[in-house]
């Protein structure tokens, strides 16, 4: 469980990384943090770990405040930094012994700590070798054994599948779902598709704010493309069919897809499904259709749309106050 | 403090990880036999004592033991580990408290390596061994000193190097100010009190004492409060990064 309340972070210099962020994310969820680079989602996690201390507001992690009940709330996370930091001239198996002895293991429940991270995370082959000497993918599996290593109730993972190939990607989003299950993970990324096959739940960051907060479901239902038809035409005439289209009840526009020959794409009006009416039009009217599909909406142009608009307002409240700041002198 | 124990094992195995270690303690025992029997002139003097071995240790310690204390905190700095390392159930005095004892340590087990030296004026005439036990304990407090000072240095930067020159600086200051050659040129021109007041402030002024025999509690003192107020400080230091 963490609770988060008007969290402000602000460095010196006035900078304020952090603006009033507020959530809950319950035992049992995976929570997705999203947002353009610099948007304060690693500041909030580092917060959440107790590297840094807020300007304004509280977290609580199991009931225990960052500020005031700090080694309690060390105990209860994981914690992977972004790109996974570890100390380069130790072996695998030097520096997950140290952790575990750092969280309080000794003597055999070491040991055990140990072999039992070891398997989780594949690290059998690389377990006596200098972590200096590791590639990434191998670097970021210890970054993740390190968090795990005492199985804490808590994890929190700033990019946890950065720099790692697709295969490397794709094992360590399954292992997420599992621990999923029985655990409270916040995780922060901005491949999108990522959020999709792992998250309950999508928060985005822009500038410090929330400015979205809710299922990776509903916010492909944000998306413009939302229930939108798209279909290939083999032969038919293209401008016929695009007024055939357009006549019809429920639809907003048709336009013919970039990069694509003979498609178009039928935007719906607001809340409406059409897919049954197009595919009426088609057979009624015996269209040489080669493919025709309904799009379930893009996470990546919600995204755009939701952090681009609030990166415009803000350049555009900072630019008036540095007039006013000149005016001033 | 039950972290002390993993951090302490960690930093002080760290250094011979590297082949800083082994450079360090090569270096140090060279530059030290060299100072005694080349600029000491231990056979000429005659005298079955150290006094030369530890008259040029101040100097010595002055480039060495910036050496080995500039990594502790600006190397955790650089890489990131520092975040790992405070995202641990690990307190700021644990932490702080751990490095410099590992970095003391280290420099320790040099202090000790230099024990031929011992050997061979034993062998040679009839030291007087409480006195060369003093000028042990009195050289590895002012170690402490200097390593202290480090310490500070290098939570303060995450560049080694700038580590090290702030840190040779501040203690070249602090041993110039309680050595005699200097002293005297500045109470050529300077009222004696004052000049009495910061040679007080001097490493030398302290460790001479020791280095003769004389377990003076005042000495052990001076050194155990610079080695306090460092620390305390380099705690300060971290915790002022930490609230950003």
């Amino acid at each position: 469980m963490i609770e988060v309340q008007g969290l402000v972070k602000e460095f010196r210099g006035g900078i304020r990384a952090v603006d009033r962020i507020s959530f809950e994310v319950p035992r049992g969820q995976i929570l997705g943090f999203l947002g353009p680079n610099g948007a304060g989602k690693s500041t909030t996690m580092k917060i959440l770990t107790c590297f840094i201390e807020p300007t304004g507001g509280t977290a609580r992690v199991e009931g225990h405040d960052v500020l005031t009940d700090s080694l309690a709330v060390r105990r209860r996370i994981g914690y992977l930094p972004e790109s996974a930091p570890s100390y380069g001239e130790m072996t695998v198996s030097e520096f997950l012994m140290f952790v575990a002895e750092l969280r309080g293991k000794r003597g055999r429940d070491r040991i055990v700590a140990a072999e039992r991270i070891r398997e989780v995370c594949f690290l059998e082959s690389v377990w006596h070798q200098a972590i200096e000497t590791l590639s990434k993918g191998y670097r970021q599996r210890v970054g993740f054994a390190q968090a795990l290593i005492h199985d804490p109730p808590v994890l929190i993972l700033d990019e946890p599948t950065d720099g790692l190939d697709p295969n490397q990607k794709h094992e360590v989003r399954q292992l997420i779902r599992r621990m999923g299950a029985d655990k409270t993970i916040i995780l922060s990324t901005h491949i999108l598709e990522e959020v999709e096959s792992v998250c309950h739940r999508a928060i985005i960051i822009a500038r410090g704010k929330i400015v979205k907060d809710s299922t990776p479901a509903e916010l492909m239902q944000d998306s413009q493309l939302h229930n939108a038809v798209t279909m290939t035409f083999g032969g038919t005439d293209l401008e016929a069919a695009r007024r055939l289209l357009s006549g019809l009840a429920d639809v907003r526009a048709v336009e013919a897809v970039v990069g694509a020959t003979n498609t178009l794409r039928v935007f719906p009006r607001e809340g409406r499904m059409i897919a049954s009416t197009v595919s009426q039009l088609v057979r009624e009217r015996s269209l040489a259709v080669d493919e025709i599909h309904v799009e379930q909406g893009r996470l990546d142009e919600v995204f755009r749309r939701v952090t681009g608009g609030a990166r415009g307002t803000a350049t555009k409240v900072r630019g008036q106050h540095s007039t006013q700041h000149t005016e001033g002198h | 403090m039950t972290q002390f124990a993993p951090l302490f094992k960690r930093e002080f195995l760290g250094y011979f990880r590297s082949p800083v270690a082994y450079v360090f303690i090569v270096i140090f025992l060279l530059a030290s036999v060299g100072s005694t029997f080349f600029l000491g002139r231990l056979y000429d003097s005659n005298q079955a004592s150290l006094a030369p071995f530890f008259s040029y240790l101040p100097w010595l310690y002055l480039v060495l033991v910036p050496a080995v204390g500039m990594r502790l905190w600006a190397e955790e700095r650089r890489t990131g580990t520092i975040e790992f390392l405070f995202t641990q159930p690990v307190t700021m005095p644990e932490a702080v408290l751990a490095k410099f004892t590992a970095g003391w340590a280290f420099i320790a087990i040099g202090l000790c390596l230099t024990f031929p030296l011992v050997v061979t004026v034993n062998y040679l005439g009839e030291p007087d061994n409480g006195v060369i036990f003093a000028g042990y304990l009195g050289s590895l407090l002012m170690a402490g000193a200097y390593l202290a000072i480090t310490c500070v240095t290098s939570a303060a930067t995450k560049n080694q190097v700038v580590s090290f020159i702030l840190s040779v600086v501040i203690c070249f200051v602090l041993v110039l100010v309680g050595w005699g050659v200097f002293t005297d040129m500045l109470a050529a021109f300077l009222p004696v009190l004052l000049v009495d007041f910061t040679s007080q402030l001097g490493f030398m002024t302290h460790f001479n004492g020791i280095s003769r025999g004389l377990i003076d509690s005042r000495a052990i003192l001076y050194f155990a409060s610079v080695i306090g107020v460092a620390l305390l400080l380099n705690t300060t230091i971290l915790n002022m990064k930490k609230a950003g």
